[in-house]
């Protein structure tokens, strides 16, 4: 008995652990559920090299030329025209709001110069806020353009040749011409940190008193479900502006990250956010029968939420599934609105669509935590 | 408790004792709850006139939390109906909630809170104003004003159930529900609780409290047996006791192993339900009077013992109780 391995008493411990892991259903459900889920993001859906960017064209004349090079910059795979005609003024509003990641400006005496073998020139211009999208797009360019223009010229073999070797594409990344990663990581970190620690404190916010059993007191009193619910959430509000001074600090003092845009936008996109966050945190604990399966659960939110919501991979080069998941989370449209308004220098207009999908998750996750909200101890 | 209550107690007169008529505090009729295929509470009607204290005594198990908390609007019965104080079980939750006061059966305030803020948290749910005053003025009358900053964590059973006492009737309900109150607390904190709830009773308030121990439930004016989830006696601790028709020997004599034989023997014999030692003596109580009589005398004879005929206690009644509602469930 005085042995330190006894394989008896190791059995009686192994039975005993695998018993108390299978009747916990949450947990066994995330040792499924993890691996797949990991293994379905990262296998399917994350694509460093995002192909068929949306793009919109301002070309005045739309001629051969025109023609040609849109053809050859759409079978590079990069490129998708989604607006193939539009005025400059549209195409500033297109990539300013993020609808397209680029926009091509081909002059309208392009095609007289490509004729004349005058230095011809094409603009594109392309969203650098992530620098991953444009990157790959943008270093095919040259070459691509200079190839179909020789291709069309064909019979003008001769002045088109000197055109094509002439022809200069002028590529302006807007919003962060240098390509820093931080610009991009920075802001987007603020969401990422605020998600964490919002959804990870209030998912304990019932499952503390259920365990505690304060709950049935709390229940024998007076006071309403939406007093509990705002009397739980509201207090994290006050540690989401910490937490938010503290990001935007160091964002600015370490990382120089710029800010362009208006603060007070700024402020209104965190407080959206951070309310649909500890909504769904308290959406979580009206689930969750412990504090430990709060936490799974909020773990199972969390990483969709980093992987799917635009923060570590390119949100454009995701298959359209995995697109329309990410449009769920908060945090894919809190991104959206804080790289916009920090970098782009948006104004309400631009991440009006933005806002309005913050108000609807916290409409929807307000109901939906009272709905489940038991009155009772049933 | 040594001191009055926080709150001014009513000055309705006190009303007269239990049975009195008039319109009952709780009446619930037919309750049924059931979780999944096992049902807890099982047809369960009940009355508690005004101003009575009535005891609710029962097995481990046997639905009593279940059918306070039912009363109180924490769980929806399944089946019945009935009213408290007046206000449909189903319907008025929240206005039952209000007007009562319920110590549930564990510890339920916030032990990493001190003692004046958990005052102060229950006195702001229930909008007693201002909350400064009913704070002071229940630390008062518990004693506790010096110690109102420690946390509630760090109290000893007995004060953790002062506390919370002092919490449930800070609102002045006119109905408090107690969950076995005095689990795990010593026979002197036991005292002085009993003595507090009498003292509510005296102004007014009418008491439900579950228990387990036969000492309090000779302490309340009526008492409520449930097992099983079905009720199965109630009245005053007399009327119980008579009704459940017992008759009761002490046997006196064997001592050590004899009393263990004499044990076994009674057991067997015809007539014999229970049989409990008591130190040196054993109760032997059965139903049949007359063959209990026989049996006992015949083996007490045999043995040398000399058995007396002795008052039914309550705890008889009881263990009679569950064996007859068990029997009643196979």
């Amino acid at each position: 008995m005085t042995r330190v391995l006894s394989l008896r008493r190791l059995r009686a411990m192994l039975v005993k652990e695998t018993i108390q892991m299978r009747r916990d259903r949450v947990t066994f459900a995330m040792m499924l559920g993890i691996p797949l889920l990991l293994l379905i993001l990262f296998g399917f859906a994350i694509n460093t090299d995002p192909k068929h960017l949306p793009a919109a064209l301002v070309a005045p004349t739309q001629d051969r030329y025109t023609r040609a090079i849109v053809t050859a910059l759409e079978m590079t795979g990069y490129y998708h025209f989604t607006y193939p005609n539009v005025s400059a003024a549209e195409a500033e509003r297109l990539i300013a709001d993020g609808t397209v990641s680029f926009v091509v400006t081909i002059p309208s005496d392009f095609g007289r110069r490509v004729a004349r073998g005058d230095h011809p020139q094409i603009l594109i211009e392309a969203d650098a806020t992530d620098p991953a999208v444009a990157s790959g797009a943008v270093s095919t360019l040259g070459t691509v353009a200079s190839q179909a223009l020789l291709r069309e010229a064909g019979a003008e073999a001769q002045a088109a040749q000197a055109a094509a070797s002439q022809l200069q594409v002028i590529v302006h990344k807007r919003y962060n011409p240098e390509g820093i990663t931080q610009y991009n990581i920075v802001p987007g970190l603020l969401g990422v940190i605020l998600q964490m620690t919002m959804v990870m404190m209030t998912s304990m916010a019932l499952t503390r008193e259920t365990e505690r059993g304060t709950m049935e007191n709390l229940l024998a009193m007076p006071v309403s479900p939406l007093e509990i619910m705002l009397g739980k959430v509201l207090p994290y509000l006050a540690v989401g502006a910490v937490q938010m001074a503290v990001i935007l600090g160091a964002a600015k003092v370490l990382f120089h990250v710029p800010f362009v845009g208006a603060m007070w936008l700024l402020l209104l996109g965190v407080l959206l956010f951070v309310l649909a966050l500890v909504l769904l945190g308290y959406t979580i604990s009206t689930m969750a029968r412990n504090q430990m399966q709060a936490m799974q659960l909020a773990f199972f939110f969390f990483l969709p939420s980093i992987l799917l919501s635009g923060f570590m991979f390119p949100f454009r080069g995701m298959p359209g599934w995995a697109q329309w998941v990410g449009e769920m989370l908060p945090l894919t449209h809190f991104l959206r609105l804080v790289r916009a308004v920090m970098l782009k220098g948006a104004d309400l207009a631009t991440v009006r669509p933005e806002v309005g999908a913050l108000l609807a998750f916290i409409l929807v996750f307000s109901l939906l935590a009272l709905s489940r909200f038991r009155r009772t101890l049933d | 408790m040594s001191a009055a209550p926080a709150t001014p107690v009513p000055a309705t007169p006190v009303p007269a004792p239990p049975g009195s008529g008039g319109r009952p505090a709780i009446d619930v009729k037919g309750l049924v709850k059931r979780y999944g295929e096992r049902t807890v509470v099982d047809n369960v009607s009940m009355q508690v006139e005004t101003g009575e204290i009535a005891g609710f005594l029962g097995p481990n198990g046997s639905g009593k939390t279940t059918t306070i908390r039912v009363m109180c609007g924490l769980l929806t019965p399944d089946a019945g109906e009935g009213q408290v104080l007046g206000h449909d079980l189903r319907r008025d939750a929240r206005r039952i909630k209000r007007e009562v006061g319920y110590m549930t059966q564990r510890f339920s305030f916030y032990e990493d809170l001190s003692i004046a803020e958990n005052l102060a948290f229950v006195a702001g749910l229930y909008d007693l104003r201002p909350v400064k005053k009913y704070v002071s003025d229940t630390l008062a009358d518990l004693g506790l004003t010096s110690r109102q900053h420690q946390l509630a964590g760090s109290l000893s059973g007995g004060w953790k159930q002062r506390l919370a006492l002092a919490a449930c009737i800070m609102h002045n309900p006119r109905l408090l529900l107690l969950d076995e109150p005095t689990a795990g607390v010593d026979p002197k904190a036991r005292r002085e609780f009993w003595d507090e709830i009498h003292r509510l009773a005296a102004g007014g308030m009418t008491v439900l409290v579950s228990t387990h121990y036969m000492d309090e439930a000779e302490r309340c004016h009526r008492i409520n047996y449930i097992s099983y989830g079905k009720l199965v006696a109630r009245g005053t601790v007399a009327e119980v006791v008579a009704g459940a028709g017992l008759t009761t020997y002490v046997v006196e004599g064997g001592v050590g192993a004899d009393l263990i034989a004499l044990d076994d023997r009674l057991r067997a014999a015809p007539g014999v339900e229970q049989v409990a030692p008591f130190g040196a003596v054993l109760h032997v109580v059965g139903r049949d009077a007359a063959a209990l009589k026989a049996s006992v005398t015949r083996i007490a004879a045999e043995a040398g013992a000399r058995a007396t005929p002795a008052e039914t206690s309550l705890e008889d009644a009881f263990i009679h109780f569950m064996h007859g509602a068990k029997d009643n469930m196979a």
